[in-house]
């Protein structure tokens, strides 16, 4: 049977912990994967909500961030929407390359398709959506292909 | 959450106290470049006490580093759990810092 659950949190950096914790203890149908979800899909969530905050609503306190979860015995799903005018993912350059590894900035979205199963954007590229599959328990089993 | 700062010598030492990231990353920043104005130029930052770092909490490591190099110090990371080692793995971050499995490695010559 599928949980449903829906925030909406404030342009608030402090507010992520809380949030992201809150997720977490939901999801009884985790055991499988728990570490998976203590590591993966904790930074996975916290890295969506930071973006969401700092670049999509560019720190605007009257903005807010959408997130609707739903956990089944499968899959974790989140989808995470800002107020902004949205990116296009794909000008985000590789933070591992030479030219930008000393970069202090840059690493969110590579840390989200590396730790999750799956990420995918709308069009716009102010929403995007994270899987973390259950049916493994080892970090890093994952891997998405964005 | 929190950090604790210590001396060991002349070696100041971080103590992270659960997760580093984009609600805490500036207070870290903050501790450390006070140190550094100070003269400190030796740094320690341990995570014992922590789960997990997001791209906001390696940011700032990576801005703290070349702050501290730039001054010709250095920056070590000790304790790491398997979950932040292989974080900085993935994001070749474990090339630019000198990671000591705990605190006593990280002091050990410094």
């Amino acid at each position: 049977m599928d949980k449903d659950l829906i925030l909406e949190l404030p342009t608030d950096l402090q507010s992520i912990e809380d949030a992201v914790d809150y997720v977490v203890a939901r999801c009884d149908a985790c055991e499988r994967a728990a570490s998976r979800l203590r590591f993966n899909f904790r930074v996975g969530l916290t890295e969506a909500l930071s973006n969401a905050m700092l670049y999509g609503n560019g720190h605007d306190p009257s903005k807010r961030v959408m997130v609707e979860v739903r956990i089944n015995k499968v899959m974790v799903t989140a989808r995470v929407t800002d107020q902004g005018v949205g990116f296009d993912p794909a000008l985000v350059p590789d933070p591992t390359t030479p030219d930008h590894l000393s970069d202090v900035g840059g690493r969110g979205l590579f840390l989200m398709k590396k730790l999750l199963d799956e990420v995918s954007f709308n069009d716009r590229g102010n929403s995007v959506t994270l899987v973390l599959r259950l049916d493994g328990d080892g970090v890093l089993e994952g891997g998405a292909q964005a | 959450m929190g950090f604790q700062v210590s001396q060991s010598g002349d070696v100041t030492l971080v103590e992270v106290e659960g997760q580093l990231i984009v609600g805490n990353r500036q207070e870290l920043k903050q501790k450390v470049l006070e140190h550094l104005e100070e003269g400190d130029r030796k740094f320690v930052i341990d995570f014992s006490n922590t789960g997990y770092i997001d791209s906001s909490g390696l940011g700032v490591l990576v801005s703290l580093s070349k702050k501290i190099r730039e001054q010709s110090g250095e920056l070590r990371l000790s304790s790491l759990n398997e979950d932040l080692k292989t974080l900085f793995e993935l994001t070749k971050l474990d090339t630019l810092f000198r990671i000591a499995d705990d605190k006593a490695q990280a002091l050990d010559g410094f």
